[in-house]
């Protein structure tokens, strides 16, 4: 008992630095694509090729002089919006598998936190938190760029939750087809074999699942709460230093844990040649391949961000309603047929 | 069925977009210069700053004739005239300029002193880097108007 949890902390720290060391080469890697899609350099002053410019930014962030507004009165609930942003893409993570098993001398080491056997479930619950650092923070702030920001991205959230919820539903439906049950453990929805025609159906999903997530996390074409022409940087506006970098690092860090979802539920998570579980050299190239898979939808993000303008907010929630929401409701009827007949 | 055309619309509008980023992502190579360790492409008639230029014998162009400073719309220019020393001429002319000073505070890089010396000895130079500590240094005295640093710039290729 006791070695469990204390294999489970370990595993949790270790995961938790890399996912921290992940968030700052996620933005030297978006300023460095961002800079040669604008056929600019990027950062290469810090460090050979800029490297150095991850660390040389935590350390500004890290001596900013802390400042509370003296308009905040309640200045727990203000400190509380960053930290709950920044913590639920983190644990989020616990359910997700990285690396095929290892074992040593009859000891097997699995390479994710938890098998839970509702994890799609959790990820949805917990990654609906985020929407609560948001509005807490906003609300807090007590400024009006501060409410009207944290309203549209709450609203913004909550709406396009709803096709993703219905999305996952389809795809927790179809690892019911064949003689297994359905199961929304993502290691067994990862390890268990598929036709390719399934495959390719639950590909078709994969765009519209890629919108919603765009829009949950709060990124271009999606970022309506940082339209700095209208709202300032909206529910951010009170927040500088590290608390600012926390939303930052909230941002990112769910743009990582939304990648290795999208990875696990459609693009096999960390299967690929020579990851062969029950060899000593498996865990390490199904993590690379999981780590290249993630670096692959991460660089979509920052594709769609160079190319797509900011919509406007009707639009967004018009496209959510009119578009998103139908397509994903036919997609979960189809599935269900689908499953029912075979 | 509007609002199908629309949206489909609209899903070729993006792909279209992401093509061209995409293109330009790979395609193109960035247009960066790294100043200060690669020069900057300058057109050959940029105006920077002023140099006092020489004859082929080492003699002062400059014949103190005070042009420049008539032409100077803000008077940044002063310059004193003295007369030669027949037995060792400072220029070829009867005078020269004893002091010649440009004041880069007031200077407006106009080109007018250029355009008005008849002897093609004041001239701007291709060098921009002008910014000074002291405001002391921002006035140049004929020595150094006679030894203008290089400046770090090439002149483009397509001028």
């Amino acid at each position: 008992m006791i070695t469990t949890i204390l294999i489970s902390l370990v595993k949790s720290l270790v995961l938790i630095l890399v996912l921290l060391g992940g968030f700052a080469y996620l933005t030297y890697y978006e300023r460095k694509i961002l800079g040669r899609f604008h056929v600019r350099l990027g950062p290469n002053r810090a460090g050979p090729f800029g490297l150095l410019q991850p660390i040389a930014d935590a350390v500004k962030a890290i001596f900013k002089e802390e400042v509370v507004p003296g308009h905040i009165k309640d200045k727990l609930i203000y400190l509380l919006g960053p930290i709950l942003t920044m913590i639920t893409p983190l644990i989020a993570f616990a359910v997700i598998p990285m690396a095929p098993d290892l074992t040593i001398g009859g000891v097997t080491i699995h390479f994710y936190i938890a098998d839970a056997n509702i994890a799609l479930l959790y990820i949805v619950g917990v990654t609906s938190f985020a929407a609560y650092g948001v509005i807490l923070g906003g609300w807090s702030s007590n400024n009006n760029y501060g409410l009207l920001g944290a309203l549209r991205t709450a609203s913004q959230m909550i709406s396009y939750e709803l096709p993703l919820g219905i999305l996952i539903v389809a795809i927790v439906l179809s690892t019911n087809i064949g003689r297994d049950q359905g199961s929304m453990s993502l290691v067994e929805i990862l390890n268990r074999p598929r036709p390719w025609w399934l495959w390719l159906w639950l590909l078709l999903a994969f765009p519209a699942f890629y919108i919603t997530m765009l829009a949950e996390n709060n990124r271009s074409p999606f970022d309506l709460p940082e339209t700095e022409n209208e709202l300032v940087a909206g529910y951010q506006t009170e927040y500088g230093g590290m608390k600012f970098a926390m939303y930052m690092m909230g941002e990112y860090l769910s743009m990582i844990a939304s990648s290795a979802l999208m990875v696990t539920l459609f693009f096999g998570g960390w299967h690929g040649p020579l990851a062969t579980p029950g060899t000593w050299y498996g865990p390490l190239i199904g993590f690379g391949w999981f780590a290249i898979k993630i670096i692959i939808v991460l660089f979509l993000y920052l594709w769609v961000r160079a190319s797509v303008p900011r919509i406007r907010y009707d639009q967004l929630l018009a496209f959510n309603w009119k578009v998103l929401f139908p397509f994903s409701l036919i997609y979960m009827a189809i599935t269900a047929v689908m499953v029912a007949l075979l | 069925m509007s609002g199908l055309k629309e949206l489909v619309q609209g899903a070729e509008f993006i792909a279209k977009s992401m093509g061209v980023t995409l293109k330009t992502l790979v395609t193109e190579a960035p247009n960066t210069v790294q100043y200060p360790e690669e020069p900057v492409a300058m057109y050959p008639r940029f105006r920077g700053l002023h140099e006092l230029r020489r004859y082929e014998d080492g003699m002062e162009r400059c014949i103190g004739c005070s042009l420049c400073e008539a032409a100077c719309p803000t008077g940044a220019i002063y310059v004193l005239a003295a007369e030669n020393d027949p037995s060792n001429p400072v220029s070829p002319g009867e005078r020269h300029a004893e002091v010649y000073e440009v004041n880069l505070m007031r200077c407006i890089f106009c080109g007018d002193c250029m355009r008005a010396c008849p002897t093609e000895a004041i001239v701007l130079g291709h060098n921009f880097e002008l910014a000074q500590y002291d405001r002391v240094d921002l006035i140049l005295d004929k020595e150094a108007l006679l030894n203008p640093p290089t400046p770090n710039v090439i002149i483009r290729p397509d001028a």
